[in-house]
C-alpha cells in the first residue's frame, strides 16, 4: 500500500528542485522547465490529497484539471516572450536581460 | 444548469461584449475608419463604467463559487475608473507611428486583464481566484512586453511571466495544501472548518507570499522596478495601479472571509510585512534616478500602507482600504499621466528631464505637484484622508507601535516625493530640457479627472460613508 507520506514527499522534492532550478539556471527555457516541475509538484498535491482524505468528492482532481489547462497557455504564453526577448537580445540567456539596474 | 446565474454576471458580461465588439471594429476598420477606433473604444469603456454605477442584484452563483454583493461592484466600479484613465492618457502613444498597427491588440488585452481582475474580485472559491489571477497576468505580461521596437520591453516582458508564473506555482502550493488540511476550496465552508494547526498555517504563507508578489511586498518586490522601467508607461500605470488593486481586494476578502478565525496569525505576518515594505520602499526610492523606477518604489511603499488597513481585522478597515485604493487610483494616475505627456514629448524618463518643468509647462507641473502631495499625504489632497482613515482603522484594532512606525515613515517619504517639486520648480533646466507643449485632448481630460478626484474625493465626506454602508459579506 503506497501512503499519502509518500506522494507528499516526491511533490514537495520536485517543489523544491524547481525552485532551485529556477533560480540557478541560466537558459531562460530551462527556467521555464523548471517551473513546470514547480506546477507539477502542485498537482500532485491535489490529486494526492483529493485520492488519500477525501475519496467522496473530486474537488482536487478538478483543480489539477484546471490548473494543467492554465499551465499549458501559461508556457505558451512564456515561449511566445522568450522568441521576442530572443529577437531582441540575441540570445535567450537570462544574464543577457540585464540592461535595467540601479 | 440554471442560465439565470449569469444575471449576477452583469458587470462580466458587459466586458465581455465590449471585448467582442472591439474585436469585430479592430479587424474591419482599416483605412479611413482606422482614426475612429480609439474614440469609439473610449466611448465604450465609458458606457460600461457609467453602467456599472447602477443598481446591481445581490447574491451567489454556480454553486456559490462567484459572488457579488454591492462591496464587489465598488470595486469593480475602481479599477474600471483607473482603466479609464489609463485609456485616456494612451492615445498619443497608442497614435505613434511604432504602435499605430497595434492599437486594437492593447484595448482587447488590456480589457482582458481587466475581466480577470472582476474574477479575482467576485472569487469566492479558491479556484476561481486563481483562474482570475491567471487571466489577469499572463496577457498582463503580452502588455509589458508590448513595445516590440525596445529591447527594454522585451526584457520586462520576460521578467514579468517568469515571475508571475512562479509565484502562482508558489500560491498553488499553498492552496494544496489548504486543501489537504480542509478538504474544500469555497470560501464559505473553509471559514467554517478553518483550524490553527501547522498545515494550515504552511498553506496561508505561501498562499501570502504568493499574492505578494502581485502586490509587489518587499521580500518579493524585486520584479516591480525592472518591469515598470520597461514597460510602456501605460501598462507601467495600469500595473502600478489597477493590478494593485485588485490584487489587494482579492487578498481582503481571502484573509477576512477564510482566515478570521485565526486572525492572531496573519496579523502578525502582514505586521511584519508592512513594516519592511514601507521602510525598504522608501529608503529605496530616495536614489532612484528614473522616474518610472522612482514610482515603482513609491508604489511599493503605497502597497505597505494597504496592509496597514488590512490588518484591522474589522468593518472600518476593509472601508478605508478600497477608499485607500480610490485615493490611490486618482494620485498615482495623474502623476503618469504627467509622465506619459513628458515621454512621449521628449522620449525621456529620468527625472532630471523634469528639472524646471515650471518655467515651461506651468499646468502640467500642477497636475505633478498635486499628485505628488496626495501621495505624501499633505492636507486636502484626498492622500491625506487616505491616511488618516487607514491609521484610525489600524489604531481601533490596537496597533499603535505600527502606526508609530509608519508615521515616521510618512516623513521620509515626504523627503523624496518633494525631491520631484524640487526639480520642478527650483532646479535649472538642462540645456535639451523639454520645451512648451500641448498635450492631447484626451490626455487633458483624464488629468482634469484626477485632479477632480484628488481634490474633491477627500473633501466630499459622503463618499467615506458610502463606502462605509455597503455590506460585503453574504
Amino acid at each position: 500500500m503506497i501512503k499519502l507520506e509518500f506522494y507528499l514527499v516526491i511533490s514537495t522534492l520536485m517543489f523544491f528542485i524547481g525552485i532551485f532550478g529556477f533560480i540557478t539556471r541560466k537558459s531562460m527555457i530551462a527556467v521555464l522547465i523548471s517551473l513546470e516541475l514547480v506546477l507539477n509538484a502542485v498537482e500532485i498535491n491535489f490529486a494526492a490529497f483529493n485520492r488519500f482524505l477525501f475519496p467522496h468528492q473530486l474537488e482536487g482532481m478538478f483543480f489539477a484539471l484546471f490548473g494543467i489547462a492554465i499551465t499549458a497557455a501559461e508556457t505558451a504564453v512564456a515561449l511566445a516572450i522568450i522568441i521576442n526577448a530572443y529577437r531582441k537580445l540575441g540570445n535567450i540567456n537570462i544574464n543577457d536581460a540585464s540592461k535595467m539596474r540601479g | 444548469m440554471n442560465f439565470s446565474n449569469f444575471l449576477l454576471m452583469g458587470q462580466e458580461t458587459g466586458l465581455i461584449v465590449v471585448v467582442i465588439i472591439l474585436f469585430f471594429c479592430d479587424i474591419f476598420s482599416t483605412g479611413k475608419t482606422a482614426k475612429w477606433f480609439y474614440p469609439l473604444s473610449i466611448i465604450l469603456f465609458s458606457i460600461l463604467t457609467l453602467w456599472g454605477f447602477c443598481p446591481k442584484p445581490e447574491g451567489e452563483a454556480f454553486g456559490g463559487i462567484f459572488v457579488t454583493s454591492d462591496m464587489t461592484v465598488l470595486m469593480k466600479n475602481i479599477l474600471n475608473i483607473a482603466t479609464l484613465l489609463v485609456f485616456l492618457q494612451s492615445y498619443r502613444w497608442l497614435n505613434s507611428k511604432e504602435q499605430s498597427e497595434e492599437k486594437g491588440e492593447f484595448f482587447i488585452i488590456t480589457l482582458i486583464t481587466l475581466l480577470g481582475m472582476y474574477l479575482m474580485v467576485s472569487a469566492n472559491n479558491f479556484m476561481m481566484l486563481y483562474i482570475g489571477m491567471e487571466t489577469a497576468s499572463l496577457p498582463l505580461a503580452c502588455l509589458a512586453a508590448f513595445n516590440k521596437h525596445q529591447e527594454k520591453s522585451a526584457e520586462a516582458g520576460v521578467k514579468f511571466i517568469l515571475i508571475s508564473a512562479l509565484a502562482s506555482a508558489v500560491m498553488l502550493f499553498g492552496l494544496s495544501f489548504l486543501y489537504g488540511a480542509m478538504g474544500t476550496l469555497y470560501f464559505n465552508d473553509m471559514s467554517l472548518t478553518v483550524l490553527n494547526n501547522p498545515v494550515t498555517i504552511f498553506g496561508l504563507v505561501f498562499f501570502l507570499g504568493g499574492l505578494g508578489f502581485k502586490l509587489s511586498l518587499v521580500p518579493f518586490h524585486l520584479w516591480t522596478a525592472d518591469v515598470y522601467e520597461g514597460a510602456p508607461t501605460s501598462v507601467t500605470a495600469y500595473l502600478s495601479v489597477v493590478s494593485k488593486g485588485a490584487a489587494t481586494f482579492a487578498l481582503i476578502f481571502a484573509l477576512f472571509k477564510v482566515f478570521g478565525s485565526m486572525d492572531i496569525v496573519w496579523q502578525n505576518i502582514i505586521w511584519w510585512l508592512s513594516v519592511i515594505t514601507i521602510t525598504l520602499g522608501n529608503l529605496f526610492a530616495i536614489r532612484q534616478k528614473d522616474i518610472k523606477r522612482f514610482f515603482a518604489f513609491s508604489s511599493i511603499s503605497q502597497a505597505g500602507y494597504i496592509l496597514v488597513g488590512i490588518i484591522a481585522y474589522n468593518a472600518q478597515g476593509m472601508t478605508a482600504t478600497v477608499y485607500y485604493i480610490l485615493a490611490y487610483v486618482f494620485s498615482n494616475l495623474a502623476a503618469f499621466a504627467v509622465i506619459s505627456a513628458v515621454e512621449n514629448q521628449s522620449g525621456k524618463t529620468s527625472i532630471a528631464a523634469f528639472n524646471g518643468l515650471y518655467k515651461s509647462n506651468p499646468k502640467l507641473t500642477l497636475v505633478m505637484m498635486l499628485s505628488v502631495f496626495s501621495l505624501g499625504g499633505i492636507p486636502v489632497c484626498v492622500g491625506f484622508f487616505s491616511k488618516l482613515f487607514i491609521f484610525l482603522a489600524a489604531a481601533s484594532a490596537g496597533q499603535y507601535v505600527l502606526i508609530f512606525i509608519v508615521v515616521l515613515n510618512t516623513v521620509i517619504s515626504l523627503y523624496y516625493y518633494l525631491l520631484i517639486i524640487l526639480a520642478m520648480f527650483i532646479k535649472e533646466p538642462e540645456e535639451s530640457a523639454v520645451a512648451t507643449f500641448k498635450s492631447d485632448i484626451y490626455n487633458r481630460i483624464g488629468m482634469l479627472i484626477c485632479v477632480v478626484g484628488i481634490l474633491a474625493v477627500g473633501l466630499v465626506s459622503g463618499i467615506y460613508s458610502y463606502i462605509n454602508s455597503l455590506n460585503w459579506v453574504i
